[in-house]
């Protein structure tokens, strides 16, 4: 399952990106780079308003950066259009938010089949329902999102975040809504399930505890990345 | 804190009270325009008779008529109408027209409007005729162009605009002539037994009670056969035609309303569900139940009141357009005033309605639980309690009393109120059907876009319901209204395929019989029927004299029955439209023999009350004739040939005056103008009827009523389109959530607009197909047990209502839902917080 390790999955290179409204303008992230080889696991940490979604949303090709550049699985994201980066992210990325972020109008299996049917896949209901089983959801298939728990809707969508193998997970706060005990099952059941599959995983985090449970950990302060754990040296990285 | 708590949905709320705005709108340009009829009918009295009574007889005044119009007293005008031909030598046209030949100062009140407006002076003078506009038209006459009509060539001094007291529609079927009547003679077309309305018109002396007049002598112009018309006759007539009128336009509205209503409700349910945790949470913090209730109460009522005054504002403009709409069913000038009466009376009835739709969905805050804080509930919950049930059936009665208010008898207002709810009813029913099959129907093995697309008709939240009620309405209103004109336009036209007779010539004196049947033979055609027609009156059913009948109150038979003038005819054999039902066909009876045998159709004997072996005497023009009923037909009226309600053996009435009719069949309009002006410049007083003129012109009336019933229809289309944009709107922040989770998910753009298109589309399809299917069997319902008529219903209008309304539905769908795919997905980051 781990064919691909040793190889960069993702690598930032001088990421910065600047919102600007009239004539301010503000910077949530500067000139931050890191590359994450496949398999490996990274926690990314750090106050509100660091930067971590922002960085989250720029590696995973959900928006595009004012300045640098975003490989992901050896493509180039800079020189895709939004349609460009949806198939990268169908192809290779898997999601798990904090809250959940189920369609409510489609039943447990249907969320998780999502991933592959928009690639126009057929005959996926049985990974989905094996992987719904093997998060301790076999009955729950048929059930609306509306009609579970928050820790079973987080199992839905870690089901779903799977179904299409990807080669890197982005995992958004994935306990934030979750009380302790549930929380510790979801992320065992997210631990497990990427150790099997190989994937690399991106976290972010406000939860330091979980945060370790990564083989790495880069830390954000006012947009600069501050802190790197698999640098080599833990001290301030990436700046210019 | 209502205003406060509104503030983020204040723009979607607004839209939703558009919904009600067409409804209102429609209510009070309809409740304004009819106190504005009722007030012209008032006003106008006298200029709708044009007099102040009108006597008249289907046989000419004979002394004892003169002695007694005399004795009336007053000033009298004369007016003599018939059927007859008008030919213009320089286009050779000829048409039917009903040639009115008038003496005296009639109209006394109102005018004969003409162009130029010096011509009514001009053929009162004897210069010459005025013609009805549109046969001018129709010939490319002009003023001063000759026309001849019997043996009079004479000059058009006038283009005929308008008569006091008569509708544009109907004349179109016979266009009208004005003639001085001293001119009448020289024409030679009024002879013996010609089918001719004789009236004199009255202006009384100032202190006249014409009412009580008529009353005093009811019994003597019972006896003479003599009609009367009085103003304050014409008044009740015509305003209860124009109560039939407005109370049906006002129903018709009533349904935009009710529709809109619906639309609100869904809205406000919406609205509801997004406000579960604010109420929840102000409940945490002590706020009653009612308190909670009161507030969004507020906002629906100031929803209601807004929507009430945008649509009465909008009302008063449409009320402009309403007399154009009717103008040709409607005999006088309707001054554009508004009733403010009527505008707060519709704009009432308008806000009770909003004021219940909206109430229905605030209940449910009532039941929200301070524990909702912590968790919402799934699905709104469905038992409805004490007071929703009694909003439900409050509604319900206003629907029905409503209904009663506007319809003339209680059972159509029962009738009406229970086919509307009904018609939602099954709407209803076959959009919960609909949701239901589709929740088994999963479309395994088809592309994703299209199940999701699909499965949108039976999700949570699914808005099917609200949409194929609001668009199939609309759609089964006016398909319903197209099939069943197209069927009676058909049912007429049916008639006239393969060798059906399709040309009438009547007024045929029998000396001219053999040269009118060779002319048509000359000019390439068949006679396919002739019959003489001989023209008497009832004298006595039974031994019992017909006056006696009239005069008994208690009696059965109807006055028209009685009175009317019977055209019968002798026959050896039984026409192709005609069946024995009972009794003993006799084709032939000696002259001479008494009682002589008589077939009656069996509708007029079930009128008059008689049956096989009843004895009936006639008044043949002056002379008793005494027959017995031997023999009852059923008769197929809509056949294009002499049909007769009295028909007698061959013999007995050989020698009775009669003229006579022949029916052919033309292949062409130029072929039917040779022959009329073949006949008309040989026997100039034989008149000739094309069936297919005349089915053009009964087209064009069954359009001009079709289209201010689509006009009216339109009101719940519109309302229709607006519940579904407002539909659209208020799951729009799903969709977005949707659409946005989509794309993080790896879907393209393409494909976000694809799924929204298929879920447009298999809503409007659903629409439109319910809608149709509603329409059908409403149609087939009206055909065969109110016209009576086969129904056969062309396929193309429905083909176009599927596309149509499948297409409005994915254009306002899509439009509505601009932006929804183009959200960039980093937003669900953001939303994450």
């Amino acid at each position: 399952m781990r064919g691909t390790e040793g190889q960069v999955i993702l690598a930032a290179e001088h990421l910065t990106k600047t919102y600007r409204s009239g004539e301010r303008s503000l910077d949530v992230l500067r000139d931050v780079s890191f590359s994450l080889p496949s398999g490996e696991t990274l926690a990314i940490v750090g106050p509100s308003g660091s930067g971590k979604t922002t960085l989250l949303g720029l590696c995973a090709g959900l928006d595009a950066p004012t300045q640098g550049t975003v490989r992901l699985a050896g493509e180039d994201l800079g020189g895709m259009d939004e349609d460009g980066r949806a198939r990268v992210r169908n192809l290779h990325v898997g999601f798990v938010f904090q809250s959940f972020q189920l369609i409510p109008t489609l039943t447990a299996i249907e969320n998780v089949m999502v991933p592959l049917e928009l690639r126009g896949e057929r005959g996926i209901e049985p990974e989905a329902s094996r992987l719904l089983r093997e998060v301790g959801l076999g009955e729950r298939l048929g059930h609306y999102p509306a009609q579970l728990s928050g820790g079973e809707q987080q199992r839905v969508a870690i089901a779903r975040a799977f179904i299409n193998r990807p080669k890197l997970l982005f995992a958004d706060e994935p306990t934030g809504n979750l009380d302790t005990e549930t929380g510790r099952k979801v992320v065992e059941s997210l631990f497990r399930m990427n150790e099997a599959m190989g994937t690399a995983l991106v976290l972010v985090t406000h939860d330091l505890e979980l945060a370790r449970r990564a083989g790495r950990l880069i830390r954000l302060r006012g947009g600069l990345l501050v802190e790197d754990s698999g640098s080599g040296h833990g001290g301030r990285m990436g700046t210019s | 804190m209502a205003w406060r708590d509104s503030r983020a949905s204040r723009r979607r709320l607004l839209l939703f009270t558009s919904c009600i705005v067409v409804g209102i709108a429609a209510l009070v340009a309809v409740g304004s325009f009819g106190r504005a009829l009722e007030n012209a009918i008032e006003q106008q009295a006298k200029a709708l008779l044009g007099a102040d009574l009108s006597i008249g007889s289907r046989v000419r005044f004979t002394p004892e008529h003169e002695a007694f119009l005399s004795s009336l007293g007053g000033e009298q005008a004369r007016e003599i109408t018939f059927s007859s031909m008008i030919v213009f030598p320089r286009s050779g046209g000829t048409r039917l027209i009903q040639l009115r030949s008038l003496e005296g100062g009639f109209p006394y009140y109102g005018a004969i409007e003409a162009d130029p407006p010096e011509a009514e002076a001009q053929f009162r003078s004897g210069s010459g005729v005025l013609v009805e506009e549109s046969l001018l038209l129709q010939f490319g006459a002009v003023v001063g162009d000759e026309v001849r009509i019997g043996s009079l060539t004479t000059r058009v001094v006038g283009a005929l605009r308008k008569v006091p007291g008569e509708t544009v529609a109907f004349a179109t079927i016979a266009p009208r002539v004005y003639l001085r009547l001293s001119e009448l003679a020289s024409t030679g077309l009024l002879r013996e037994g010609s089918l001719a309305r004789y009236r004199v018109l009255f202006r009384m002396p100032e202190g006249v009670n014409v009412t009580e007049l008529v009353a005093e002598h009811q019994e003597r112009l019972d006896a003479l056969r003599l009609s009367v018309a009085t103003v304050a006759q014409r008044q009740e007539d015509l305003g209860q035609a124009m109560r039939n009128l407005y109370q049906f336009l006002n129903l018709v509205g009533f349904v935009a309303l009710l529709l809109g209503g619906v639309g609100i409700a869904s809205a406000i349910q919406v609205h509801v569900k997004q406000k579960i945790p604010t109420v929840a949470v102000l409940r945490c913090l002590g706020c009653s139940v009612w308190e909670a209730f009161a507030i969004y109460v507020v906002q629906g009522v100031a929803l209601g009141g807004l929507g009430v005054l945008v649509g009465a504002i909008a009302g008063l403009g449409i009320q402009h357009a309403l007399p154009r709409v009717v103008a040709d069913f409607v005999p006088f000038d309707v001054a554009m005033t508004v009733s403010w009466g009527a505008v707060v009376e519709a704009a009432a009835v308008g806000f009770g309605i909003c004021l219940g739709f909206t109430l229905l969905p605030l209940m449910a805050i009532r039941r929200v639980a301070p524990l909702e804080v912590l968790r919402v509930a799934f699905e709104p919950r469905r038992r409805l309690d004490r007071f929703q049930w009694g909003t439900i059936v409050l509604l319900g009665l206003s629907v029905v009393a409503f209904a009663l208010a506007h319809t003339r008898r209680w059972q159509d207002g029962l009738g009406f109120a229970g086919g509307l709810m009904l018609a939602f009813g099954v709407l209803a029913l076959v959009s919960r059907g609909v949701i239901a099959a589709a929740r088994r129907v999963r479309l395994p093995g088809w592309p994703f876009v299209i199940r999701q697309g699909w499965a949108s008709v039976h999700r949570p939240n699914n808005r099917t319901l609200l949409l194929v009620v609001s668009l199939g309405l609309g759609t089964f209103l006016l398909l319903t209204l197209q099939w069943t004109q197209t069927t009676l336009l058909r049912q007429l036209i049916s008639g006239q395929e393969g060798n059906r007779a399709n040309a009438i010539l009547f007024d045929i004196q029998p000396d001219q019989r053999e040269g009118v049947a060779a002319l048509v033979r000359e000019n390439g055609m068949k006679v396919l029927d002739e019959a003489p027609i001989v023209t008497m009156r009832l004298k006595s059913i039974r031994g019992r004299p017909v006056e006696e009948i009239l005069a008994d109150t208690d009696g059965k038979a109807p006055g028209w029955a009685l009175r009317r003038e019977f055209r019968t005819t002798t026959s050896e054999t039984l026409r192709e439209s005609e069946k024995l039902t009972a009794g003993t066909w006799i084709p032939r009876v000696e002259p001479g023999v008494e009682p002589v045998p008589m077939s009656l159709e069996e509708g007029i004997a079930k009128e008059l009350g008689v049956g096989l072996g009843d004895e009936v005497v006639w008044d043949v023009q002056g002379v008793p004739v005494r027959t017995t009923v031997t023999s009852l037909r059923e008769v197929d009226w809509r056949r294009v040939q002499p049909n007769f309600f009295v028909v007698f053996p061959a013999g007995p009435m050989d020698d009775a005056p009669a003229f006579h009719v022949l029916v052919t069949r033309v292949e062409s309009a130029e072929e039917s103008a040779r022959l009329q002006r073949a006949v008309v410049d040989r026997y100039p007083n034989v008149s000739a009827v094309d069936i297919t003129l005349v089915l053009r012109t009964l087209d064009q009336i069954l359009g001009k009523i079709a289209f201010a019933i689509r006009f009216m229809a339109m009101f719940t289309v519109a309302t229709g389109l607006l519940v579904l944009v407002a539909a659209v709107l208020s799951g729009r922040w799903q969709r977005v959530r949707e659409s946005i989770l989509l794309r993080v998910l790896g879907a393209s753009r393409r494909q976000v607009l694809r799924i929204l298109l298929v879920e447009y589309a298999v809503l409007g399809l659903l629409a439109a197909v319910t809608g149709v299917a509603l329409a059908l069997a409403g149609s087939a319902a009206l055909a065969v047990w109110v016209f009576q008529v086969a129904f056969a219903p062309p396929l193309a209008p429905a083909v176009w209502a599927i596309l149509g309304v499948t297409g409005l539905t994915v254009a306002t769908g899509l439009i509505a839902s601009r932006g929804v795919a183009t959200h960039p997905p980093l937003e669900i980051l953001r939303s994450e917080g």
